[in-house]
C-alpha cells in the first residue's frame, strides 16, 4: 500500500471544503425538524444542539390525537394516502394508455396531443390555480376528494405521458409486428407485450405522481377546506393560523409526513433516478 | 383529437370507421381519457379564467395596487437572484459529484433529501430557525456576540432573501442532478488528452466542460424560470406575504386577491405574467418536441 502523495491530500482536503458546507446546508432544517420532534417543549426552544432529555412522547400525542389541532391526524393522514395512491394509479393509467397510442398505435394526432400535453406542463402550477379553483367549483367539486385527485392527475399526466412516450419510442418496432403476426389484438398486444417491457418506466412515473399529490399543499388548501376532508400538509399549514401554535408538535406532524415520500424515494431510486433525470431534460 | 376528426368527415365522404384501422381505433380510444382531463381541466379552466380577466378596469385597479407593483419587482428579483445563483451552484456541485469517491456517493444520497421531502415541513422548519426569540440562528448569534440578530422576516427585502434561500435549497440537488448526468455523458478522452498537454482547471472548464454542458446549462435555466415563476411554497410557507404584503410575488399574489374573493384581479396578475411565460414555453416546446 502506498502512502497518499502531498497533491491527493491537498485534493481531497479542497474536496472536504466543499463537502462539508454542502452537508450543513442540505440537513440543517431537516435535523432542526427532527430535533425538535425528539425534544420535550422546554428543550425544543433552548437552541441546544441536542436534547437533554430525548424523547418519543410528541409522537404518542400526534398518534393518539391528543392535541386541539391533531383531533383529526388519523383521518387526515387517511385521506393523503387516498388521494395519493388514487392520482398516482389514475395517472400511470391515463397516459400509459395515452403513450402506447401515440407510439406505439401511431394513431392520427398524437403528436398533436404530445404538445398540447407538453404545454400543460409547462404551465406554471401556482397560476393554473387560480382559474382551476373556480372550475372545481363549477364542477360542484370543492371540498371533494376528487377535485384534489383530479387537479393531480392533470398536473402530473404531461410528464408522465412525455416519459412514457420516449420510453416507448425506445421499444423496437418488430415486437408489435411478431404479436401482431401471431394474432394478437391490440388489447393483448397493449396487456401482454407493451406494458411488461415499459414496467420500470411505469414504476418510475408512479412513484413520481404518487410523490407529487402526497407532496402538494397549495391545490389542497384551496380545493379542500373542512378539517375531516383536509390532507395532512393543510393541517399542518393551519397551524400557523394559532399565535400559541405547539411547534414541536407541528415538527412532529411535519416530520411523520415527509416520511414515507423520503422512504419511498430510497426505495425505488434505482427507477426514479434513471427514467426522471432521463425525461426532464432532453439534451 | 375530437377537432381534427370533425374536421377530415366534413371534406372526405367514405365514413369514418372505413378509414381508420382496427388499432387506429383503439388508439382513439386510449387518448380519449386524457383529452377529457385536457379539456376539462386545462382547456375549460384557462379560457374561464381568460374570460374573467377580460375588462380592462381589472388592469387599471391592478396598476394602482401597489402591492402589484411590489410583487412585480419581487418576482423579478426572486427570478433573476433565485436562477442565477441556484444554476452557478448547480453547475460547480455537479463537477464536485460527479468525482468518484465513497463519501461523495453517500452524500449526494443524503443531498437529494430537500427534493425529495415535501416542502411545507421544512420550510416551516426554516421558518422557525428564524424567529427572532426562539430560532436557533438569533439564539447562536446572542451567544456568540451578546446582542440580539436581526428580525430576520421583518424586513422585506430581508425576508424575500431568506424566501430565494428556501427556494434555493428545495431545488438545487434537482439541476445538480440533470447537470450532473450532462458531465458524465461528457467523453473522458477529452480530459485526459487536455491533462497531457497541462490544462489547468478553469481551462479544461473553458475548452472542454462548458462548450459541452451550454446547450443543458440553458435548457435547464429557462424551464427552472417557468416552475421558479409558479413557486408559491417558498413564499407563503415561510413569509405568507408579509410584512404588510411586500414579499408577495405574482405566484402568491394571484391567490392573495382570489382569497380575497377579487377573482378578476387574481386572473389579471395572472395574464400580466404571460409575457414573461409564453416565449418561454414557446421556446421549451420547440426545443423538446422535436
Amino acid at each position: 500500500m502506498k502512502l497518499p502523495t502531498l497533491r491527493e491530500v491537498g485534493t481531497e482536503a479542497k474536496l472536504l471544503l466543499i463537502g462539508i458546507p454542502v452537508f450543513i446546508w442540505t440537513m440543517v432544517p431537516i435535523y432542526h425538524m427532527f430535533l425538535f420532534a425528539i425534544s420535550p417543549k422546554e428543550d425544543a426552544f433552548s437552541g441546544k444542539l441536542w436534547p437533554d432529555h430525548p424523547t418519543l412522547n410528541n409522537f404518542s400525542i400526534v398518534f393518539n390525537q391528543q392535541h386541539y389541532f391533531l383531533r383529526d391526524f388519523w383521518i387526515q393522514f387517511w385521506n393523503s394516502v387516498v388521494i395519493a395512491v388514487s392520482a398516482g394509479a389514475l395517472t400511470l393509467l391515463i397516459a400509459t394508455a395515452a403513450a402506447f397510442a401515440i407510439s406505439r398505435l401511431r394513431v392520427p394526432g398524437g403528436r398533436w396531443v404530445m404538445n398540447l400535453a407538453l404545454f400543460t406542463y409547462f404551465i406554471p402550477a401556482a397560476f393554473l390555480a387560480v382559474p382551476m379553483y373556480r372550475t372545481m367549483g363549477n364542477y360542484g367539486l370543492l371540498n371533494n376528494h376528487w377535485s384534489l385527485i383530479l387537479a393531480m392527475v392533470t398536473i402530473a399526466s404531461p410528464y408522465a405521458i412525455w416519459v412514457l412516450k420516449q420510453a416507448s419510442d425506445k421499444l423496437p418496432v418488430e415486437l408489435d409486428e411478431a404479436a401482431t403476426m401471431d394474432g394478437a389484438t391490440t388489447l393483448q398486444l397493449f396487456r401482454l407485450v407493451y406494458v411488461p417491457l415499459m414496467m420500470p418506466s411505469l414504476v418510475a412515473i408512479g412513484t413520481y405522481a404518487i410523490l407529487l399529490a402526497w407532496n402538494e399543499y397549495l391545490y389542497a388548501f384551496l380545493l379542500l377546506s373542512k378539517d375531516t376532508e383536509i390532507t395532512l400538509p393543510v393541517a399542518l399549514g393551519n397551524f400557523l393560523a394559532a399565535d400559541d401554535s405547539p411547534w414541536e408538535l407541528l415538527m412532529t406532524t411535519g416530520f411523520i409526513y415527509a416520511l414515507p415520500p423520503a422512504a419511498i424515494y430510497y426505495a425505488f431510486k434505482r427507477y426514479m433516478v434513471g427514467g426522471l433525470t432521463a425525461g426532464a431534460v432532453k439534451s | 383529437m375530437a377537432i381534427t376528426l370533425s374536421g377530415d368527415h366534413a371534406i372526405a365522404s367514405p365514413p369514418l370507421s372505413a378509414r381508420l384501422t382496427t388499432p387506429q381505433v383503439w388508439g382513439i380510444v386510449l387518448l380519449a381519457p386524457y383529452l377529457l382531463v385536457f379539456l376539462a381541466f386545462v382547456v375549460y379552466p384557462v379560457g374561464y379564467g381568460l374570460w374573467l380577466a377580460r375588462h380592462p378596469a381589472s388592469y387599471v385597479a391592478l396598476y394602482h395596487d401597489p402591492i402589484f407593483a411590489r410583487a412585480a419587482v419581487n418576482t423579478l428579483i426572486f427570478l433573476l437572484v433565485g436562477i442565477n445563483v441556484k444554476m452557478a451552484i448547480a453547475l460547480f456541485l455537479s463537477g464536485f459529484f460527479a468525482q468518484q469517491r465513497t463519501w461523495i456517493k453517500w452524500l449526494s444520497v443524503l443531498f437529494i433529501l430537500p427534493w425529495a421531502v415535501p416542502s411545507i415541513p421544512t420550510i416551516l422548519s426554516v421558518r422557525f430557525m428564524l424567529n427572532p426569540e426562539w430560532g436557533v440562528i438569533n439564539q447562536l448569534i446572542f451567544k456568540l456576540t451578546a446582542e440580539d440578530g436581526p428580525n430576520w422576516l421583518n424586513d422585506p427585502t430581508v425576508a424575500l432573501g431568506m424566501a430565494i434561500g428556501v427556494h434555493i435549497w428545495k431545488s438545487l440537488p434537482f439541476w445538480t442532478l440533470i447537470l450532473m448526468t450532462g458531465r458524465l455523458a461528457i467523453s473522458h478522452d477529452l480530459y485526459e488528452a487536455a491533462e497531457v498537454d497541462g490544462a489547468s482547471w478553469s481551462q479544461k472548464f473553458r475548452y472542454i466542460t462548458w462548450p459541452s454542458m451550454q446547450t443543458l446549462y440553458i435548457t435547464c435555466t429557462l424551464l427552472s424560470m417557468i416552475w421558479t415563476l409558479g413557486d408559491f411554497n417558498s413564499v407563503y410557507l415561510l413569509t405568507g406575504g408579509g410584512p404588510a404584503d411586500l414579499t408577495h410575488v405574482l405566484a402568491t399574489l394571484g391567490i392573495r386577491y382570489l382569497r380575497l374573493d377579487q377573482l378578476s384581479l387574481a386572473m389579471a396578475s395572472i395574464v400580466c405574467a404571460l409575457p414573461l411565460v409564453l416565449p418561454l414555453v414557446y421556446f421549451m416546446m420547440k426545443r423538446l418536441s422535436r
